[in-house]
């Protein structure tokens, strides 16, 4: 089992989860997070004065999956919150242990 | 806003039954009605402006303070129309004819002994007393509302209601007393219809003389310039300038005191057309100046340059034709982003830039009558700004060092830090970690 984390713009997560839902994965989990990267922050003004937010709102996107859903879901992520523009995000990959589902407590890929 | 009709001011002639013989006069008991009912009308679209003041002071501070501005808000309501009734309103209009000071003596009613005579209803210029009172009351709670909003954040709740006491129960009617209440600054032929520099400069400068003493938030001027602190929502911000706009078709139409012939209803229409065009213009000037200034039109300015124009158009919303509202109030609309640029250079921290648009074009507003209004002239408008100013500076000031020295002003800077909602009150206004 592999866990996914990926880092994308707000307003792609629509798209996102579209392609993502096609490949067959039945569950992701999402959290507003904020963040930068080579981005950097960018200038805001209130009141005048310039300020500058160090922090972008991103969303963080978290789904366990089974190792031959790994690829096609990294692919799918990667066309639709894909924009050729800075700030675009990224994609990790990670081993995960165990997985249990709490209503049944089916273990390993059956949980997910 | 002058209580005495008879008195001899230009804006009482208006006011006064001098219908033109072209129409009938209503019966005594009619005009008696319809003049009371104006006042109970506006008296409570002005009393609405405090949810305006809460609401555009909420959506200014950050979200840690919220509660505790909504706090201020409504007790500082409640407290100005008490202490208005105990002390403040026979303060203001017991005065003797060109006095300086009323009588401190609890006011009541006289509407009940008026009634069980027969009564006499006179010319159509006379209202129920208890109207006339909850008008002038209304009014009292605007000025402190001024005051909450440029010293928010960091003023503690105890010292700040302190000091709205003594702001409703003495200053506010002292001043007011001098023009309203018949006294010396209406005798030397000052002009203020509904409030510029008697409601708006007193609240401005009782918060410039606060913010002078309180200091500025932690953190928000620093040595490579000023920190903005944006606010928390920008739509409860906008909401509240709404209010304040609605309420003061109140504010001003009401403060003409008489409804009971065509003459004033024409009046009061006029009334109203000036107060929206002036805060049309200072919204559109604010808008330009803001895109000139800054790159990027600047909501909150912008919503400052509403409430500018508001202010301007205050002192005289009468004789202006709407052309020349919409310039009074512009020219607010320019001043509020230019002051708001100099308090800023100056290191005076302005939370809701209550200075720009109430002192500022409160005095602007003041200045600007002798231009549509040939009955005034510029010498006694500035007798009334600089004497009303003076008296408000060093009367606020000699009462915030006194709180400061008794019982202290500020927040520290820890309970600062981590915001007057939990350090004051042990509460948060958005307490839930995820709708439930």
């Amino acid at each position: 089992m592999k866990m996914i984390i990926a880092i994308i713009k707000p307003f792609k997560l629509d798209a996102v989860r579209e392609a993502i839902t096609a490949t067959g994965v039945e569950g992701l989990t999402v959290s507003e997070a904020k963040g930068f990267g080579r981005q950097k922050g960018q200038t805001e003004i209130y009141r005048g004065a310039e300020y500058s937010v160090n922090f972008l709102p991103k969303i963080r996107l978290e789904l366990v999956l089974s190792d031959d859903q790994v690829e096609p879901v990294c692919e799918a992520i990667l066309s639709a919150a894909k924009t050729d523009k800075i700030g675009d995000g990224k994609i990790f990959v990670i081993p995960v242990d165990a997985a249990t589902r709490i209503r049944t407590g089916e273990t390993g890929d059956a949980a997910l | 806003m002058l209580k005495l009709l008879s008195k001899s001011l230009p804006l009482a002639l208006v006011g006064t039954a001098m219908a033109s013989p072209a129409f009938a006069a209503v019966d005594g008991e009619t005009a008696f009605i319809f003049n009371t009912l104006l006042f109970l009308v506006m008296g409570f679209l002005v009393m609405w402006m405090a949810a305006g003041f809460a609401m555009l002071e909420s959506g200014m501070v950050r979200s840690k303070n919220v509660a505790t501005i909504c706090v201020k808000n409504i007790t500082l309501f409640a407290i100005a129309g008490i202490v208005f009734y105990l002390v403040g309103y026979q303060l203001m209009y017991s005065v003797s004819e060109g006095g300086y000071l009323g009588s401190l003596s609890i006011w009541s009613p006289d509407d009940t002994a008026f009634l069980s005579e027969t009564p006499e209803f006179g010319e159509n210029d006379t209202y129920a007393a208890g109207s006339d009172w909850f008008f002038q009351m209304v009014f009292v709670a605007t000025a402190a509302s001024i005051v909450s909003g440029t010293l928010a954040e960091r003023i503690k709740l105890w010292p700040f209601l302190a000091f709205v006491v003594v702001l409703s129960a003495f200053i506010y009617p002292i001043q007011g007393s001098w023009q309203w209440g018949g006294g010396w600054l209406a005798e030397a032929g000052f002009s203020d219809f509904a409030g510029s520099t008697l409601v708006h400069s007193v609240g401005g400068w009782a918060a410039l003389v606060g913010a002078l003493i309180l200091g500025a938030r932690t953190g928000r001027f620093t040595s490579s310039g000023s920190v903005p602190m944006p606010g928390s929502s920008m739509p409860l911000a906008t909401l509240g300038t709404f209010i304040l706009w609605l309420g003061w078709f109140g504010f001003n139409g009401g403060s003409q005191l008489a409804l009971a012939s065509a003459e004033n209803a024409v009046a009061i229409s006029q009334i109203f057309i000036n107060t929206n065009m002036a805060a049309a213009g200072g919204v559109v000037a604010a808008l330009v100046v803001t895109q000139i200034f800054f790159g990027k039109v600047d909501l909150t300015i912008v919503l400052n340059g509403a409430i500018g124009g508001l202010v301007s158009i205050t002192a005289e919303p009468l004789t202006p034709t709407g052309i020349e509202a919409i310039l009074i109030g512009g020219v607010g609309g320019i001043l509020v982003p230019i002051a708001v640029i100099a308090l800023d250079k100056l290191k005076i921290d302005d939370v809701v830039g209550a200075i720009p648009a109430h002192l500022v074009c409160g005095i602007w507003g003041t200045l600007a009558v002798p231009l549509t209004n040939s009955g005034t002239s510029f010498g006694s408008q500035l007798l009334g700004v600089a004497a009303i100013g003076a008296f408000v500076v060093v009367s606020s000031a000699v009462v915030w060092l006194i709180i400061k020295a008794v019982i202290g002003l500020r927040a520290s800077e820890e309970d600062e830090l981590a915001g007057l909602d939990k350090s004051e009150l042990g509460m948060e206004a958005y307490p839930e970690f995820t709708n439930a």
